[in-house]
C-alpha cells in the first residue's frame, strides 16, 4: 500500500530508467496512494480526461475534412454529415462531446467547492483549473464558429464585441481579433488556427494539475488529511481505476444516448442557417454552458460594467481559497455553508435559464438577483462564515464516520471471521 | 577604489544589456501581433458607392460596407421633426440631429448596435425606429440611443454625395 520507490527488475529497464525515468514515473502513477474513502464524484478527473481525449481525437478527424472559409465552412459541414464515412459520427461526438466536457466540469468543479478541495494546501491545483476552465470556454467558443452558421457569426460578433467595452483601446483590440471591421473570413481562419490549438495548451495544464495534486495527495470527503502509507490509503491501480472505470461507463452511456438519440438537442436550430452578416437572429443564445455568465453579462445595465461583472464571476474563482477563511475543509462538517452550497448550486442553475430567456420584465428582475447572489456569496458569506461559522467536530481518521456507525465493527468482525487465520488489518 | 566602481560598471552593462535584449525583443513580436490587423487586402475595400435614386420616403435600403450594414434611409417629415424636437438633455450620448444627417432626409448609418454588434431592426422599438433584439436597446429615428445597454449612438460613416443619386461611403 506504500509508495515504493521504484527498483528496475531486468537489466534493461535498469539501463532505460536510469536515462529516462518513465518507468518509474508509470510506477509512480501506479501505486499513488489514494484515501481509500473517495466516493463517485471523486471520478470525474477521469471522465474529464476521457472527454478531451475524445474531443481531440474526434477533432482532428473533422480538421481532414472541414474547410476554413466563409465560402465553403458551412457546406464543408454538411459534406462531413452526408458524404465523408462516419463523418455524422464524427462531428455529432464532437459536437455533444463538448457538452459532455462542460457538464462534467460542472460536476468537478461543484465537487471541489463542497469538499473544499480549493483549500491550503491545494491552491495552486484549483487555480490551474480555473484557468483550464478558462481555456475550455475560449476553444468551446471559437469551436462554434466554425460551421459558420447564423448562431456561430452573431455569437462571434456578441463575444468579441465584449472587448470594445474597453475604454480607449477597445476598438483597436476588435478590429485586431477580427482582422478586418467585422467578423469576416480573417476573423474564422484564425479561430480554426487556434482551436486546434488550444486543446494541447489544455492537455499541458491537466499534466500541471494532476502533477500539483500529487504533491499533497487528493481531499477526500471528510476533508481531513490522510495519513499516507497507512491503511488509509489505497494504491491508484488497480483500486480507484476501476472506479473510474465503472462511473466511465454510466458517462458514455449519457453521453451515446445523446449522439443517437438527441444530436441536436443541445445546439440551436439556427446554426443550421448559413451566417448572414446583414440579418441577426432575433434570439441569440450562446450554448447552453455559457448561459450563467450571458445572464450576469445582460443582467448590469452598462456595457464595460456587464463585462467586467462577467469576467470578475470567474476571475472570483482563482480567489476563493483565500475568500473562504473556514479551517474546515469539507460541508459535511459546516452546517451552514453546506446549506449556502446547495443555494449557490441553485443560483447558477437560475442565472443558466435566465441566460436562455429575453433580458426584459421579470427575468430581468431575477438575473439581476441572482448576479447580486453569486458575488454575495464569494465575496461576504464565505469570509463571513469561516469566522462566525460553528463548525461540527472532525472525525479523529477518514474511517471514523464509516465505523463510528453502531453495530458496525462487529459485523465486520464476524464477516472477518470467516478468513480463519487471514489478515483482516484493523478489524482484527 | 577600483573594487568599488567595477560593480556599477557591470550593473549598468547589465542594465543595458537588458534594456537593448527587451527593445529587440519587442521588435521581434510586433510583427507577430500586427499580423492579426486588417490586411491590405481588407483595406482597399475601404469605400463603396450606391446608387440611392430607388429609395422612397420612409423606407431603408442596407448595403455592406467592410462588412458592415449600413442602413441609408430617406426620412419622412414626421421622423425628421421628431429627431429635431428631442432635447439633448434628455440623451445618454448627446448629439444633434443636424449633426448627424448633413442633409436631413438622408440618415446614413452603422447598421450595428454599439452594445456588442448585433443588426438592429427597423420600424420597431418604443421610439418607432430601431431596436436591437439582442440585448434590447431602443434608438430614436436619428438613430440616437435612448434606452437600453448601449453606450453609444448609432455610428455615422464616413460618407458624402457624390451627385444627387449616389452616396460614397468609406
Amino acid at each position: 500500500m506504500s509508495e515504493n520507490k521504484y527498483i528496475p527488475k531486468t537489466k534493461l529497464a535498469k539501463w532505460f530508467d536510469s536515462r529516462l525515468p518513465l518507468l518509474s514515473l508509470s510506477h509512480h502513477l501506479k501505486e499513488y496512494p489514494t484515501p481509500k474513502n473517495l466516493n463517485y464524484w471523486w471520478t470525474f478527473g477521469g471522465i474529464l480526461t476521457f472527454c478531451l481525449i475524445i474531443q481531440i481525437v474526434t477533432g482532428v478527424i473533422l480538421g481532414m475534412h472541414y474547410v476554413a472559409h466563409t465560402d465553403h465552412a458551412f457546406e464543408s459541414i454538411e459534406h462531413i454529415m452526408r458524404d465523408v464515412n462516419y463523418g455524422w459520427l464524427m462531428r455529432y461526438v464532437h459536437a455533444n462531446g463538448a457538452s459532455m466536457f462542460f457538464l462534467a466540469v460542472y460536476i468537478h468543479i461543484f465537487r471541489g467547492l463542497f469538499y473544499g478541495s480549493y483549500k491550503a494546501p491545494r491552491e495552486l491545483i484549483w487555480i490551474i483549473g480555473v484557468i483550464i476552465y478558462l481555456l475550455m470556454m475560449a476553444t468551446a467558443f471559437m469551436g462554434y464558429v466554425l460551421p459558420w452558421g447564423q448562431m456561430s457569426f452573431w455569437g462571434a460578433t456578441v463575444i468579441t464585441n465584449l472587448f470594445s467595452a474597453i475604454p480607449l483601446i477597445g476598438e483597436n483590440i476588435t478590429t485586431w481579433l477580427w482582422g478586418g471591421y467585422a467578423v469576416d473570413n480573417p476573423t474564422l481562419t484564425r479561430f480554426y488556427a487556434l482551436h486546434y490549438l488550444l486543446p494541447f495548451l489544455i492537455f499541458g495544464l491537466i499534466i500541471l494539475h494532476i502533477w500539483a495534486l500529487h504533491v499533497p495527495g487528493n481531499n477526500n470527503p471528510t476533508g481531513i488529511d490522510v495519513k499516507k502509507n497507512s491503511n488509509e490509503t489505497m494504491p491508484f491501480h488497480p483500486y480507484m481505476v476501476m472506479k473510474d472505470i465503472t462511473a466511465l461507463l454510466v458517462f458514455i452511456i449519457i453521453f451515446f444516448w445523446f449522439v443517437f438519440f438527441a444530436p441536436n438537442a443541445l445546439g440551436h436550430p439556427d446554426n443550421y442557417i448559413e451566417a448572414n452578416p446583414l440579418v441577426t437572429p432575433t434570439h441569440i443564445v450562446p450554448e447552453w454552458y455559457l448561459l450563467p455568465f450571458y445572464a450576469i453579462l445582460r443582467a448590469i445595465p452598462s456595457k464595460l460594467g456587464g463585462v467586467i461583472f462577467m469576467f470578475a464571476a470567474i476571475f472570483v474563482l482563482v480567489l476563493l481559497p483565500w475568500l473562504d477563511t473556514s479551517k474546515v475543509r469539507s460541508s459535511t462538517f459546516r452546517p451552514l455553508y453546506r446549506k449556502f452550497f446547495w443555494v449557490l448550486v441553485v443560483t447558477v442553475i437560475l442565472l443558466g435559464y435566465l441566460g436562455a430567456k429575453p433580458p426584459e420584465g421579470i427575468y430581468l428582475v431575477l438575473s439581476r438577483i441572482a448576479t447580486a447572489y453569486y458575488f454575495i456569496h464569494f465575496l461576504i458569506l464565505l469570509p463571513v462564515l469561516g469566522r462566525y461559522e460553528k463548525t461540527d467536530p472532525l472525525p479523529m481518521s477518514i474511517s471514523d464516520p464509516v465505523l463510528d456507525k453502531p453495530g458496525l465493527i462487529d459485523k465486520f468482525k464476524k464477516a472477518a471471521g470467516q478468513y480463519e487465520g487471514d489478515n483482516v488489518g484493523s478489524f482484527k | 577604489m577600483s573594487k568599488e566602481i567595477k560593480p556599477k560598471r557591470r550593473d549598468f552593462l547589465f542594465t543595458a544589456t537588458y534594456t537593448i535584449g527587451a527593445v529587440g525583443i519587442g521588435a521581434a513580436i510586433w510583427p507577430l501581433i500586427d499580423q492579426m490587423n486588417p490586411d491590405s487586402s481588407v483595406k482597399a475595400l475601404s469605400t463603396t458607392e450606391v446608387d440611392v435614386s430607388g429609395v422612397e420616403a420612409g423606407k431603408t435600403i442596407t448595403v455592406l460596407w467592410r462588412g458592415k450594414p449600413i442602413f441609408i434611409r430617406r426620412r419622412t417629415q414626421k421622423e425628421i421633426d421628431e429627431a429635431a424636437a428631442v432635447d439633448l438633455k434628455d440623451l445618454k450620448d448627446p448629439e444633434k440631429d443636424s449633426d448627424r444627417a448633413k442633409n436631413p432626409e438622408w440618415l446614413v448609418m452603422v447598421g450595428v448596435c454599439t452594445h456588442l454588434g448585433c443588426v438592429p431592426l427597423g420600424n420597431k422599438g418604443e421610439y418607432n425606429a430601431w431596436f436591437c433584439p439582442c440585448h434590447g436597446s431602443h434608438y430614436d429615428t436619428s438613430g440616437r440611443i435612448r434606452k437600453g445597454p448601449a453606450p453609444t449612438n448609432l455610428e455615422i460613416p464616413k460618407y458624402e454625395f457624390v451627385n444627387n443619386n449616389t452616396i460614397k461611403i468609406g
